[in-house]
């Protein structure tokens, strides 16, 4: 709301403009034109831009928590892995008798590990539709208990970013133990089908692409119009003079925990679409830097303005790519060195720095 | 599920309090709307209150004075909900128990404050800050979907001709003076359509003009709602002031007319520190 | 004050010298004797009647050749093909590290190829052992006795109950004397005669000795035909009360190694914690490279050890300053550089100094690589303090106990006695008053951080001890030890104390039923929940000044 000003809709236009590009253009240089045309595009880069599409409104819905309504949530990764158990867990029960053990019911490692029967809260994972619920419900119930705990007790500021950090840590740490029934270190993998597409296939992966690219799109128009109803200014005035809010006789519990749950549920789907285009889901989602890098991603675009954290997702993200691509222990320098130079010299992040220029240059 | 739980909460607010937001439902039949009685705080040993008792009138304008210390600001905090008191009772009329509530239930039951250091959105403009106080259904999901309708409209832009900040409407509050901050927040007041008004030293960082239309302000006010002012200065108490309590070491030292305070043996040992 | 300080560096030098000369009290010169020398040259020899001889020989010589015998019997002894030397060697996976066979000298390592085993048959294998167990009852260190002791009780030999029934006649040593008696004890539990048993029983039930455990729950066993192994009702339900009694002993045993085990993890708790609580309790600023500055202590310790590998124990100590002045100038740097630029922005300093900590791992991975490095422990720390057959504890954590509560102590003394301690106590609770009285606040943040990451290192000397040292050291315990911090209220250090210690206990009492990692996830939930019903912790700051 800082950034309330002129070139605000231009901005959201240009990143919106961009994101359709990519959403339905690429596929389609992918799909349609021949592999030696200089205008295709191959299917790493069409899955790469996939995964960075997912981290875009992973990072999108952490703004909402982090830069409108001011909770550092350093466990935001967990509801993003949550909702990517979920889909993991539909693509398991799709692979039927093809895997090593060609158990019918049963995944591979349980098979392995001895189990008679699918345990009780695997049921119900072979419909799409009720994968898709779970994807949402899932992520949403943890930050619903979560954030009703945290947010009535008021436990705010630097421990709350501790609990939610502590609480990403815990979920790590059983994801691990292999009598949790989700795969343990190795996680979920060796997915076979989608919808009864082969998932490995060109044609499914551009699908993938364009539906991330979608739901992104859609996802931003949303949270943008969130944002600029009564409720955004709430959470808005929340983030700034909690104490305040509470005696215009607003429960400011109740507006945390809404803006908690569904920027979890948009981590959920988030992860959702992120599983399929990666082929496996494992327990180091989980980690603590993993949600530590989303904020990052925020900060670095600049918070509290949407597009901010879509740029900052999807720059951040590609510098990873080509950074561990080239010398791959350079990569954790730069991320600190991000950490460092984000938060002490640019604090309004990219989109401050540039809407700074142009303000220097109109004036 | 979250308008649920909301629902399951208010419920069982109701069910604790008796009352909650009850128009017509305050019984101030027998003359005061705010009851405090035998009301103690401490902090760490440090008696803030001491068995204070005291009695607002509906409709009244009363003044608290009293040195630093005197558990001014912690009065407020007790009628507000933010501090709860070790004993004693607080009362909004004769059936309505602030202690069962808290914060935003008393604010929705009708009493509201001002804060000492002027406590406005500085992300949001004028208007903005005005919308948010309005007096409307403040859960989540009714406020997701709120739309100001014309009369609310007209309310608010009444509101800021009131205080004076019409040529500043779209601008963002953190910009505003101290002293226009200061309005602004009792214009917030003013939107939620408060019964009782708890203002804490309202004329800090003003004008001498500014001092002048904030006093005549509140002297328009008085008798529609009940205001409780903290001030320091006497010149501004005894120019908006019927009533004058005085507090001292957490409790009431005396009340009565200005001139009656001011010439208390006991309250000029209070100040010029006997 | 001078000459104080100047008798303080004596008494420091003097004691690091008695700490040399410790240290290499092992190198002492073992006497050559002719006699040892020709027994060796026997031993070499190819057939087995010189070897025998030789073993008859070396048993002749007595203690001093006892290491020898020992080797031999283990297979450990070879002699090298280039020039006959005898060796000891150490199997390391590739071939052996080698050591003269006489003097002790280490020789560094060789091919398997290069050397020759000294084989024994089985009959020069069993007087062997004999002549071993004959050396080592007779041996000077009771130690040695009572592994002696224990080992040949086990052995259902006439001339072994010989060789202990005239040990126990000259045996001065209590312990040692108790155990031939049970082994005594032992064997009459088989005698024929009922009020024999029942007289052993009776004097058993008082050891705390697990041989005794076991052959009484024999006696109450039934065989597959379902007849009781002890056919005497009596004596069973004697056995029956006594095993109860050894059982409920057992009981209290476990809980103390319990207990014991939750206090060493609560120290290693208390202190990764208790730097963090300082410049998060008094400075109120969050430093994620909390964990990266304790393996900044650890490796220091692993470059101490590279540096003189000759004296492990003067190194481990000669660490801990070390780790404290390098992890203090690291943290005073990102105290100077970064966070002085981010007071009264917590989330923006977590975040910095989490960049802080990445940068950290990365040179660390990079100088010394991702692996783990191991750190040895000197002598005086490893093994464990066998108090009996039920209960040990080893040195390691109790010595990490110890200096876990003499950091705890000495921190104490500094915030309570010292001027910066006033000053830093004094800037905790009103930066600005304390500013405008000229305590130089910024040079008092600077030294306050220095401090809080100094006592990190001086913790990562310590884990050092316990644990692998590597790139991921830090991470492992950074959450924990916030955890740690806000479970016992923030601002307060004997609130970090308790809550490590709690904390520590928990852990250890649940792993029996949970299993370590659920257990690890039981407390942190534990803790979540704590803290939203006490968001300030077990020890809360009080008063109007912490609500602000």
């Amino acid at each position: 709301m800082k950034l309330t000003g002129l070139g605000h809709d231009k901005t959201a236009t240009m990143v919106l403009v961009a994101l359709a590009a990519v959403t339905f253009i690429i596929p389609f240089c992918n799909l349609a034109l021949p592999a030696d045309s200089p205008m295709h595009f191959s299917a790493y880069t069409v899955s790469l831009l996939g995964k960075y599409l997912t981290f875009a409104l992973l990072g999108l819905s952490l703004d909402l928590v982090w830069g409108y309504c001011g909770i550092l949530a350093l466990g935001h990764g967990a509801f993003f892995a949550l909702g990517g158990y979920a889909m993991g867990m539909y693509l398991m029960r799709q692979i039927g008798t093809r895997g090593v053990y060609g158990d019918p019911l049963l995944p591979d490692f349980m098979v392995f590990l001895n189990w008679k029967e699918l345990p009780w809260y695997w049921l119900g994972f072979d419909h799409f539709w009720f994968a898709l619920l779970m994807v949402v419900l899932v992520p949403g119930v943890l930050a619903f208990v979560f954030g009703w705990l945290a947010f009535r007790s008021r436990v705010t500021g630097v421990y709350l970013s501790i609990i939610t950090q502590a609480l990403t840590y815990a979920l790590l740490l059983a994801f691990f133990r292999n009598e949790m029934g989700f795969g343990g270190n190795n996680g979920l993998t060796d997915f076979k089908e989608l919808l009864g597409f082969n998932i490995q296939s060109e044609a499914v992966r551009a699908m993938l692409l364009m539906m991330s690219g979608i739901t992104l799109m859609t996802a931003f128009l949303v949270c943008r119009w969130l944002v600029n109803t009564k409720l955004g200014r709430v959470v808005t005035a929340i983030r700034d003079q909690e104490s305040r809010v509470r005696f215009l006789g607003y429960r400011v519990e109740m507006f945390k925990l809404w803006i908690f749950v569904f920027a979890a549920m948009l981590a959920g789907v988030a992860g959702a679409l992120y599983v399929p285009q990666v082929g496996i889901i494992n327990p180091s989602e989980f980690s603590p830097l993993n949600s530590l890098e989303i904020v990052i991603w925020v900060a670095m675009g600049g918070r509290g303005t949407l597009y901010g954290a879509i740029i900052g997702a999807v720059l951040v993200n590609y510098s990873k790519t080509v950074l561990t691509g080239l010398m791959p222990e350079i990569w954790l320098f730069s991320l600190g060195a991000v950490f460092v130079i984000v938060t002490v010299l640019l604090p309004d992040g990219i989109v401050g720095l540039l809407r700074r220029r142009l303000q220097e240059q109109h004036s | 599920m979250t308008s649920f739980a909301e629902n399951s909460f208010g419920e069982d607010e109701k069910s604790s309090s008796g009352i909650l937001l009850a128009e017509g439902q305050l019984d101030t039949r027998h003359g005061p709307i705010l009851y405090l009685e035998n009301v103690s705080v401490s902090f760490d040993g440090f008696k803030a209150l001491n068995e204070l008792s005291l009695y607002i009138d509906a409709g009244e304008l009363r003044c608290l004075i009293g040195p630093n210390g005197a558990g001014k600001t912690t009065l407020m905090d007790v009628i507000t909900g933010k501090t709860r008191p070790d004993t004693g009772s607080v009362f909004f009329g004769q059936t309505i128990d602030l202690l069962k509530m808290d914060e935003p239930a008393i604010a929705q039951a009708g009493i509201c404050r001002k804060f000492q250091k002027p406590s406005v959105f500085d992300a949001l403009t004028v208007f903005e800050n005005l919308e948010l106080a309005l007096k409307a259904d403040k859960r989540t999901w009714p406020t997701l979907f709120n739309r100001l309708n014309g009369e609310q409209r007209d309310r608010i832009n009444q509101i800021i001709e009131t205080i004076g900040l019409g040529a500043h409407h779209q601008l963002r509050a953190g910009i505003l003076s101290h002293g226009q901050k200061q309005w602004l927040e009792i214009g917030m007041l003013l939107m939620q359509e408060p019964k009782v008004m708890l203002v804490d030293e309202p004329i800090a960082g003003m004008t001498h003009q500014e001092i002048e239309r904030t006093a005549e302000l509140l002297l328009s006010l008085q008798g529609q709602h009940s205001i409780v002012v903290v001030e320091h200065d006497m010149e501004f108490v005894r120019s908006i002031a019927s009533k004058v309590t005085v507090l001292h070491e957490g409790s009431v030292l005396t009340e009565g007319t200005m001139d009656e305070v001011q010439n208390d043996p006991r309250v000029i040992q209070v100040y010029l520190g006997g | 004050m001078k000459a104080n300080s100047i008798k303080g560096y004596c008494r420091l030098a003097a004691f690091l010298m008695l700490l040399f000369s410790l240290a290499s009290y092992g190198d002492q010169e073992v006497s050559t004797q002719q006699p040892l020398l020709d027994a060796l040259n026997n031993l070499k020899q190819g057939s087995m009647s010189e070897r025998e001889q030789a073993i008859t020989q070396l048993a002749g010589i007595g203690q001093s050749s006892l290491g020898i015998l020992q080797a031999l019997l283990d297979g450990k002894l070879f002699t090298l093909k280039s020039d006959a030397k005898l060796v000891i060697g150490i199997d390391n996976n590739q071939g052996y590290d080698i050591s003269d066979a006489v003097s002790g000298t280490a020789l560094g390592a060789i091919e398997r190829a290069d050397v020759n085993k000294i084989n024994l048959t089985n009959k020069l294998r069993v007087s062997l052992r004999k002549i071993i167990g004959e050396l080592e009852l007779s041996a000077d260190d009771p130690l040695i006795r009572l592994a002696a002791v224990k080992a040949m009780g086990n052995e259902d030999d006439d001339a072994v109950l010989a060789l202990l029934q005239a040990r126990a006649g000259v045996e001065k040593d209590a312990t040692v004397l108790k155990a031939i008696n049970v082994v005594f004890l032992l064997k009459e539990m088989n005698s024929s005669d009922k009020a024999v048993r029942i007289k052993a029983i009776e004097a058993l039930k008082e050891q705390n000795n697990l041989d005794v455990v076991n052959r009484l729950n024999v006696m109450v066993e039934k065989d597959e035909g379902g007849n009781y192994l002890e056919t005497d009702v009596e004596v069973r339900n004697i056995a029956k009360a006594a095993l109860i009694k050894i059982n409920s002993r057992l009981q209290l045993y476990s809980t103390i190694e319990t207990v014991f085990f939750g206090l060493s993890l609560g120290a290693v708790l208390v202190l990764a914690a208790i730097g963090l609580a300082i410049t998060f309790g008094v400075m109120g600023v969050i430093n994620m490279a909390h964990g990266e500055l304790m393996m900044l202590g650890a490796y220091t310790t692993y470059v101490m050890q590279q540096l003189m590998p000759n004296h492990l124990g003067v190194s481990v100590l000669l660490s801990i300053p070390a780790a404290f002045m390098i992890s203090a100038l690291v943290g005073i740097a990102i105290e100077r550089g970064i966070i002085r630029f981010l007071y009264g922005r917590p989330l923006e300093t977590l975040l910095a100094t989490f960049g802080v900590s990445l940068i950290l791992q990365q040179s660390v991975r990079s100088i010394f690589s991702p692996l783990n490095r191991s750190v040895a422990t000197p002598e005086w720390m490893s093994g464990s303090w066998q108090i009996n057959d039920f209960l040990s504890l080893t040195w390691n954590r109790f010595y990490i106990l110890v200096f876990c509560l003499m950091v705890f102590v000495l921190l104490l003394q500094i915030l309570k006695r010292t001027r910066l301690g006033l000053e830093v106590r004094a800037v905790a609770q009103n930066r600005n008053m304390a500013r405008a009285m000229g305590i130089p606040t910024a040079k008092v943040d600077a030294l306050t951080f220095g401090l809080g990451s100094g006592i990190a290192g001086v913790a990562g000397v310590a884990l050092s001890q316990i644990t692998n040292v590597g790139p991921n050291l830090g991470q492992a315990y950074i959450v924990d030890s916030f955890m740690v911090v806000v479970f016992g209220g923030v601002g307060n250090l004997w609130g970090t104390l308790v809550a490590g210690f709690v904390l520590g206990i928990a852990n250890k009492f649940l792993e029996p039923f949970a299993g370590a990692v659920l257990a690890k996830i039981l407390v942190l939930v534990f803790i979540i929940l704590f803290i939203q019903k006490r968001p300030r912790g077990l020890f809360p700051q009080k008063g109007r000044a912490a609500d602000s």
